[in-house]
């Protein structure tokens, strides 16, 4: 269970970009999971849940983009998202792909109430 | 409302570390390879193994990762080559951190393998950059042919996969050439070698696998 840790991660990543915002409010945080990311993505909403309370961050949600397996197909170019049992082209049935996605674990973006944000320091 | 893009790693921080120990290695001509299973698929047998056949002037050195106990280290030790256990205490996996830290008081000028057995744990330790060259999965034939498929992230991310405890064969129903497919299914690529470490078969496989990859030269560019 390394969920924990992932969604500590990203809380410290939201704090760090919210002193950027001294006058507004993040209130939500996306992040995109890959199917080969080997990262839960019920377990990392769970554990954001326990940690964001009392964190200073609330009100604080998690959505979660949870992304599929991408492959472009060697022979006929088209992308689809490949299951992990069968990951044939559903346009030409090959079976020459080549993986594009689907191993992400990032932080894609936040969303922010009455933002103007701060100048960098 | 505003959309603030951030497109930022969530292991950023560990990234961080990993580039830099990727870039020791480089320096250092050092060949660092992670070795990833679930508990008791063999990494500990395989290590012994391999230390074994190894000449005393062979310059390696082992990390081996486990949640509690140094028992790993003290068989590894008996080799006689530079071995620390790093424990973890709880975690799950090993991070760049640990890494870091396990390398402290070791000349890397003396060293030109390092091996490194994480946690025995097919999941989290997939998530984790140590600054490997490559990571090794290591899967043994009592844990049924479908792993590679409930489990893909680390098949995915790992170059080799050491089919292990071959010898058992006989006594469990375990389709070998289904769990290559399986295997393939997810890491079209992956390097794949069949070994015993009760009876030693197949261990020349892996051993000239090693071999070639120390010669290669090494890439000071992160692989993600
Ligand atoms: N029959 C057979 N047993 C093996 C083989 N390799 C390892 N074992 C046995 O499997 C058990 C676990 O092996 P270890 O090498 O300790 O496994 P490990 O992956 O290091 O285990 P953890 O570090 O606890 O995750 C031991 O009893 C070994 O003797 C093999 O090839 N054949
Ligand atoms: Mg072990
Ligand atoms: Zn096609």
């Amino acid at each position: 269970m390394h969920e924990m840790g992932i969604a500590s991660s990203v809380l410290d990543a939201v704090r760090a970009e919210a002193r950027r915002f001294p006058n507004g409010h993040v209130y939500k945080v996306v992040l995109r999971i890959g199917a080969l990311a080997g990262v839960d993505p019920d377990a990392v909403s769970f554990c954001f849940g326990a940690l964001v309370l009392g964190s200073g961050l609330e009100p604080l949600a998690l959505e979660i983009e949870y992304r599929s397996r991408q492959h472009v197909c060697a022979a006929c170019g088209r992308s689809f998202a490949a299951a992990n049992e069968d990951s044939a082209c559903p346009e030409c049935g090959s079976a020459d792909a080549v993986f594009s996605g689907g191993d992400e674990l990032e932080i894609a973006y936040l969303e922010v109430e009455d933002g103007a944000p701060a100048a960098r320091a | 409302m505003e959309r603030l893009p951030l497109e930022r790693k969530v292991l950023s921080e560990n990234d961080r570390i990993a580039a830099g120990l990727r870039e020791r290695f480089a320096e250092n001509d050092i060949l660092c390879l992670n070795l990833i299973s679930s508990p008791g698929s063999g990494k500990t047998s395989l290590l012994e193994r391999t230390l074994e056949s190894f000449d005393p002037s062979e310059r390696v050195a082992v990390l081996t990762g486990d949640i509690q106990t140094e028992n790993d280290a003290k068989r590894l030790a008996r080799s006689g080559f530079p071995v620390k256990q790093i424990t973890t205490g709880g975690t799950c996996h090993l991070d760049a951190r640990m890494i870091e830290k396990g390398l402290a008081g070791w000349n890397l000028e003396c060293i030109d393998l390092l091996l490194i057995e994480n946690v025995g744990n097919l999941v989290c330790p997939s998530s984790y950059d140590l600054g490997e060259a490559a990571k090794v999965v290591v899967f043994s034939v009592t844990e049924g042919e479908d792993k590679p498929l409930k489990y893909p992230s680390i098949f995915f991310k790992s170059q080799l996969m050491v089919l292990n405890k071959i010898d058992l064969l006989p006594y469990v129903p375990f389709d070998v050439e289904l769990a290559v497919r399986n295997a393939r299914q997810i890491h079209r690529d992956m390097e794949i070698v069949r070994t015993s470490c009760q009876t030693r078969e197949g261990l020349g496989d892996w051993l000239s696998w090693l071999a070639r990859q120390r010669k290669k030269p090494r890439a000071a560019a992160p692989v993600s």
